[in-house]
C-alpha cells in the first residue's frame, strides 16, 4: 500500500513536470516538445534527471530548512554552547550511498543511449544493386550559412534542408571555414561541424513541418562562429516520403540550368553577369559553390536565413549584405561594397523578380 | 624603531604599496585589483543584457557584443574570482596557520604585479584597435580566423597574468607545507587552508596545459606555426582539449575556495565545529582529483564517439557524490548549532539552495545524450552562472563581510548588508533561473540578438531586469564597502564568535603577524582557548627576534618589462611597425636585467628586536602592550 503510494506520488510528479515543461516554446523550436526518436529520448532523459534532481533539491532543501527554523540563536538561547560534534560515519555513508544509487539510475540510460545515438553502420548498408539504402545528408557549415548535399540523390540545396519523415536520415557534418554547430532543437542534436573532420549522427522527423506555423522547423548554429553567429539560422522542411521523392525529381529536373547574359530579362541577365560566379541556380550536382545555391529560393521561408521572405527583404539584402549579417563573405576585401559591385536600382528590383521566381515546387 | 609607527606621506604610502612583500597588504590589492576588474565585467554583462533586453535590438553591435561576451568570460574567471580569492587566501592562510608571511614573499609580490599588468594590458585591447572576440574559450579555428589584434591581447595577456597565478599558487602549496606554526597538523588546518592548498595543487597542473595552449596559440598567429591550421596538418580540436584540461580544473581552482570560505563561515555563525571535517578534507581532495578525469564533459558534441562520452559522462556524474558529502555536512554543521543569521551567513545560507541547484544541472548535463540538446544553450549559461554566481560570488560577498575586519579593522554595515544581500540574491534568481528554459526552448549562447516569434521574448525581458538588480546589488556592496572607512575600529575577534587563529591576533594586526608563533592544541584552536577561558593563544616561543622580509621594487620591474615586451610582441607581425622588435627587445631587457639584478643582491632581510616589537605593539594598542 505504502509502496503503490509512493510510486503514484513520483508518477504525478513526472506529470505536472511533464505539463509544465511542455508548456514551454514553440513546436518548432523547443526541445521540449521534440517531433522525432532522437529528440523524444532526449526529452525523456530530461524528464527522468530532471525529476530525479529536483527530488534532491527539494530534500535538502527542507532539511536546510528544518535546521535553520530549530537551530537559530533567537530559539536556542544566547549563551548555549552547542555540543561539538566531529561527525557520523552512518550518515557519511548514507549520503554517498544515496546519491551513487541515483546517479547510477541516471547513468544506464546516459550510456546506453550515447551508444545508440552514435550507431551510424546503417549509412553504408546497400541494396542488391549497391544502391545506399540510408538517406545521407552532407551538411557543410560555412561562413554564416548552411550547405546540403544529397549525395545518393545527386542533388545540393541550401539554407532550407529538405528531408522526408518517418525514417532515420543521416547527416555528415563538416565546415568549410571555421568550427560551427549544427542544431535543430525541436527535431534533436546537436553535433559540431569540425573544420578537419566528419561529424556523424542521425536524426528522425515524425511530423510533417506543413502544418507548423511557419511551415518549418527551425535550425540553430550552436558555436560562435563569428559577428553574426546569431543569425546563422536554418530551416527545415520535412514532406511525406511521396513528396520528398517528387522534390528529388523535381530538384533533378533542374540539370543544366543556368542564367543568360544575353538575356532579355533585366534579372536574369544581371544574375548572370553578378551573381552566377558565386551562386548556382540548378539543383543538380555537387555543393562547393561560395555562396548559397538558389535552385529554390521561391520556396523558401527566409531571406538570409532569417529576414523575411518577401522582395523588399531581398532587395535590401542585395544592396547592403553586411548590414544584415556583418562579417558575411558577400563583401569585398575592404568591406566598402558587395563584390558584385553596387548594382542600380533598377538592376536590384530586376534581380529580386527573378530570384523570387526561382522554384522547383510553383 | 619609529620609522613602522609613522604616518607616511602619499607618494611614500603608494611605493610602499609597490614595493610591499607583506601578505596582508598584497591581499588588500588583490581585493581592490578584483573588485575594479569585477566591476567592469559586470557591466559588460550589463550592456550585453539590455542588448537582449528586446528582440532584434541595435544597442550594441555584433561584433562588439562579441568582444563584450569575450572579455566578460575572461575577466570574470581570470581576473576577478581568481585575484578575489587570492585576496583571501594571501590575508587568511599565513593568518590561519599562524605563519608570518608566506613561504616566499618576493614571489607573492611577483604573482600579484604579473597578473595586474597582465590583467591591465588585456583590458587595454578595448583602445587599441578591439577587444578578443572569439569567446573565453578562444576555440581555435574562430581565433585564427578573427582579424586584427584583439586575439593576440588575449594570448599575451592571460599569458602574463597566467604565469602570476602559477608563481602565487606555488607559493602557497610551499607556504601551507612548510610554514605551519607547532602543532597545526595536516588534519587540524582550517578547511579554508586545506582548500587553498588543493587548490594550489589544481593550479599547479592546470596552468602548464593552458601555457602551453597559448604558446601555440602565439606561434599560430604571430610566426606562422601551424599548430591549429588544419589547412596545414594543424587540428584544432587539439585547443579544445588544451583549453578544457586546464579549464575544467579552473572551475575547481575557484570553487574550492569558495567551498572553504562558507566551511569557515558556516561552523562560527552555528557556534559548533565542522561537522565531518575529515570527510570534507577528503571530499576536497576528490573533487580535486576527478576535476581533471572530466574535462571533454565540455566536448560532448565534438564528436569524439561513444566511448569517450560514456566515460566522461559517467566519471563527471561521480563528482555530484564527494560535493553532495560537502552540502549535507555544511547541513548538519548547522543541525543542532546556535545559527545567528549575520550578512555572511546568510550568503552562506543563501548559497546552499542555490549551488544544489547549479549542481543538479551539472549532472544533467553531464548525461551526455542529453546534453547534446544542452550544450551550447543558455541552459549551459544558466548552469555556470548558477555555480558560478552562486556558489563563488555568494562565497566572495559572504566573506568580504565577515573578513572584513581582519582586512581592515572595520566592520561592513551589517543592515546594508542585509540589504545587498536580498537584492542581489533576488536578482541572480531572476537573472539566471529562467535562462534555463531559454535554453530549453532553443535559445542558443552567445548570440548578439534574436528575431520575434521565437517565444523567448518575455524571459529575456525578465532576466535583464534581473541584472540591473544584480548590478545595483553590487554598487550597495561598493558603497557599504567605502563607507566603513568611516567606521569604528573592530578589535579582536568582533563576531564573537572566532574559531581559528585569524582571530585570535589582536587588531589592527602587526605587519609581522604574530608576536610570538603561536602553539595549536587540536581543531579550531581560538575556539578551545576561549573555551578555557583564555584570553590569549598558547604561544609555542618566548618573546624574541622576528626575521622579515625586505620590501623590494624588483618584482613589479620584472613585470613592467613583460609589460612593455608584451606591445612588442603584439605589434611584431605588423609589417608597418618595425619599431617594435625594439620594444620587445627593451622590454625584456628591463626583465632579464631586474631578475639578474635579483641574482645578484643577497637579500637576507632583517631582524625585529624585541624593544622594536614592544614599541609597535605600545604604539598600536596602547600601554601595556598586547593584552
Amino acid at each position: 500500500m505504502m509502496k503503490g503510494l509512493k510510486k503514484w506520488r513520483l508518477f504525478s510528479l513526472l506529470a505536472v513536470m511533464m505539463v509544465f515543461l511542455s508548456g514551454c516554446g514553440e513546436d518548432y523550436l523547443s526541445t521540449l516538445k521534440p517531433s522525432g526518436e532522437v529528440g523524444k529520448q532526449q526529452l525523456n532523459l530530461l524528464l527522468l534527471t530532471t525529476v530525479i534532481m529536483t527530488l534532491v533539491v527539494v530534500i535538502v532543501s527542507v532539511i536546510y530548512l528544518l535546521a535553520f527554523l530549530k537551530y537559530r540563536r533567537a530559539r536556542v538561547g544566547e549563551n548555549v554552547i552547542p555540543k561539538q560534534v566531529e561527525g557520523s560515519h552512518t550518515l557519511e555513508v548514507i549520503w554517498t550511498v544515496i546519491p551513487i544509487i541515483l546517479l547510477l539510475i541516471i547513468a544506464v540510460p546516459v550510456v546506453t543511449t550515447t551508444y545508440k545515438f552514435a550507431d551510424v553502420a546503417a549509412m553504408d548498408e546497400v541494396d542488391e544493386e549497391g544502391n545506399k539504402t540510408a538517406l545521407t545528408i552532407n551538411v557543410t557549415a560555412k561562413l554564416y550559412w548552411w550547405e546540403f548535399e544529397y549525395p545518393n540523390q545527386g542533388i545540393v540545396t541550401a539554407q532550407e534542408l529538405v528531408v522526408p519523415t518517418g525514417e532515420k536520415v543521416y547527416f555528415n557534418l563538416k565546415a568549410a571555414d571555421v568550427k560551427h554547430s549544427f542544431w535543430i532543437p525541436a527535431v534533436g542534436g546537436k553535433m559540431d561541424t569540425n573544420v578537419e573532420n566528419l561529424n556523424k549522427f542521425y536524426l528522425v522527423f515524425d511530423k510533417e513541418s506543413k502544418d507548423l506555423k511557419d511551415g518549418v522547423f527551425y535550425g540553430k548554429c550552436a558555436e560562435l562562429c563569428g559577428p553574426s553567429h546569431a543569425l546563422m539560422d536554418f530551416k527545415v522542411k520535412t514532406l511525406s516520403p511521396d513528396a520528398f521523392d517528387a522534390w528529388v525529381d523535381a530538384m533533378k529536373a533542374t540539370e543544366g540550368q543556368t542564367a543568360d547574359k544575353a538575356s532579355t530579362d533585366l534579372g536574369e541577365a544581371t544574375f548572370a553577369n553578378s551573381c552566377l560566379g558565386c551562386h548556382a541556380i540548378s539543383g543538380s550536382g555537387a555543393g562547393g559553390t561560395p555562396g548559397p545555391n538558389l535552385t529554390t529560393f521561391g520556396d523558401r521561408n527566409r531571406v538570409a536565413g532569417f529576414l523575411e521572405h518577401n522582395e523588399e527583404s531581398l532587395k535590401a539584402w542585395i544592396k547592403n549584405p553586411e548590414e544584415f549579417k556583418p562579417g558575411n563573405l558577400m563583401m569585398n576585401a575592404d568591406g566598402t561594397a558587395p563584390i558584385y559591385g553596387n548594382l542600380s536600382d533598377e538592376e536590384i528590383e530586376a534581380l529580386a523578380t527573378y530570384i523570387m521566381g526561382l522554384s522547383v515546387e510553383k | 624603531m619609529s620609522s613602522y609607527t609613522q604616518k607616511k606621506g602619499f607618494g611614500a604610502a603608494v611605493w610602499d604599496y609597490i614595493t610591499t612583500v607583506d601578505h596582508k597588504k598584497l591581499a588588500v590589492m588583490y581585493l581592490l585589483a578584483g573588485t575594479l576588474f569585477f566591476a567592469i565585467a559586470g557591466f559588460e554583462a550589463l550592456l550585453m543584457r539590455i542588448q537582449l533586453m528586446k528582440p532584434n535590438n541595435d544597442f550594441v553591435s555584433a561584433g562588439f557584443f562579441n568582444e563584450l561576451l569575450t572579455m566578460h568570460g575572461t575577466t570574470m574567471l581570470f581576473l576577478a574570482a581568481t585575484p578575489l580569492l587570492f585576496a583571501f587566501m594571501n590575508m587568511l592562510v599565513p593568518l590561519q596557520i599562524g605563519a608570518r608571511d608566506v613561504a616566499f614573499p618576493f614571489l607573492n609580490s611577483l604573482g600579484f604585479w604579473l597578473f595586474f599588468l597582465g590583467a591591465v594590458f588585456l583590458h587595454l585591447s578595448f583602445f587599441m584597435g578591439g577587444a578578443p572576440d572569439a569567446g573565453w574559450t578562444s576555440y581555435a579555428s574562430l581565433s585564427l580566423y578573427s582579424p586584427g589584434h584583439g586575439i593576440d591581447f588575449y594570448v599575451l595577456g592571460l599569458q602574463i597574468s597566467g604565469a602570476g597565478t602559477l608563481i602565487s599558487g606555488l607559493n602557497f602549496i610551499v607556504t601551507i607545507i612548510t610554514m605551519r606554526a607547532p602543532g597545526m597538523t595536516f588534519m587540524r588546518m582550517p578547511l579554508f587552508t586545506w582548500t587553498a592548498l588543493v587548490s594550489s595543487a589544481l593550479i599547479l597542473f592546470a596552468f602548464p596545459p593552458l601555457t602551453i595552449g597559448l604558446l601555440m596559440m602565439l606561434f599560430d598567429r604571430m610566426f606562422g606555426g601551424n599548430f591549429f591550421d588544419h589547412t596545414m596538418g594543424g587540428n584544432t580540436v587539439i585547443w579544445e582539449h588544451l583549453f578544457w584540461i586546464f579549464g575544467h580544473p579552473e572551475v575547481y581552482i575557484l570553487v574550492l575556495p569558495a567551498f572553504g570560505l562558507f566551511s569557515e563561515i558556516i561552523p562560527a555563525f552555528s557556534r559548533k565545529r565542522l561537522f565531518g571535517y575529515s570527510s570534507m578534507v577528503f571530499a576536497t581532495i576528490l573533487i580535486g582529483f576527478l576535476g581533471f578525469m572530466v574535462w571533454a564533459h565540455h566536448m560532448f558534441t565534438v564528436g569524439l564517439g561513444p566511448t569517450a562520452n560514456a566515460i566522461f559522462a559517467v566519471a563527471t556524474m561521480a563528482i555530484a557524490v564527494p560535493t553532495g558529502m560537502k552540502v549535507f555536512n555544511w547541513i548538519l554543521t548547522i543541525w543542532g548549532g546556535s545559527i545567528k543569521v549575520t550578512t555572511p551567513m546568510l550568503y552562506a545560507l543563501g548559497f546552499i539552495p542555490s549551488f544544489v541547484a547549479g549542481g543538479v544541472t551539472g549532472v544533467m548535463q553531464a548525461s551526455a545524450p542529453l546534453d547534446y540538446q544542452l550544450h551550447d544553450s543558455y541552459f549551459i549559461v544558466a548552469h555556470f552562472h548558477y555555480v558560478i554566481v552562486g556558489g563563488i560570488v555568494t562565497a566572495l560577498f559572504g566573506s568580504a563581510h565577515f573578513y572584513w575586519p581582519i582586512f581592515f579593522n572595520r566592520m561592513l554595515n551589517e543592515t546594508l548588508g542585509k540589504i545587498t544581500f536580498w537584492v542581489f540574491f533576488i536578482g541572480f534568481h531572476l537573472t539566471f533561473f529562467l535562462q534555463h528554459f531559454l535554453g530549453l526552448m532553443g535559445m542558443p549562447r552567445r548570440v548578439f540578438t534574436y528575431m520575434e516569434g521565437q517565444g523567448w521574448d518575455q524571459f529575456n525581458y525578465i532576466s535583464t531586469i534581473g541584472a540591473l538588480m544584480m548590478g545595483v546589488g553590487v554598487i550597495l556592496m561598493v558603497i557599504n564597502c567605502l563607507m566603513s572607512i568611516k567606521g569604528k575600529p573592530a578589535g579582536r575577534d568582533p563576531w564573537g564568535d572566532g574559531r581559528t587563529l585569524e582571530w585570535s591576533i589582536p587588531q589592527p594586526i602587526p605587519f609581522y603577524n604574530f608576536r610570538q608563533t603561536p602553539l595549536v592544541r587540536g581543531l579550531d584552536p581560538w575556539w578551545i582557548e576561549k573555551q578555557e577561558g583564555n584570553k590569549e593563544v598558547t604561544f609555542a616561543e618566548p618573546l624574541g627576534d622576528i626575521h622579515m622580509p625586505n620590501n623590494s621594487a624588483i618584482p613589479f620591474v620584472i613585470s613592467l618589462g613583460m609589460f612593455i615586451a608584451a606591445f612588442g610582441a603584439l605589434y611584431n607581425p605588423d609589417a608597418d611597425k618595425p619599431w617594435s622588435i625594439y620594444v620587445l627587445i627593451i622590454g625584456l631587457a628591463i626583465t632579464f636585467g631586474a631578475m639578474i639584478a635579483r641574482s645578484v643582491k643577497d637579500d637576507h632581510g632583517f631582524h625585529l628586536h624585541k624593544e622594536e616589537i614592544l614599541e609597535i605593539e605600545e604604539h598600536l594598542y596602547g600601554k601595556g602592550g598586547n593584552k
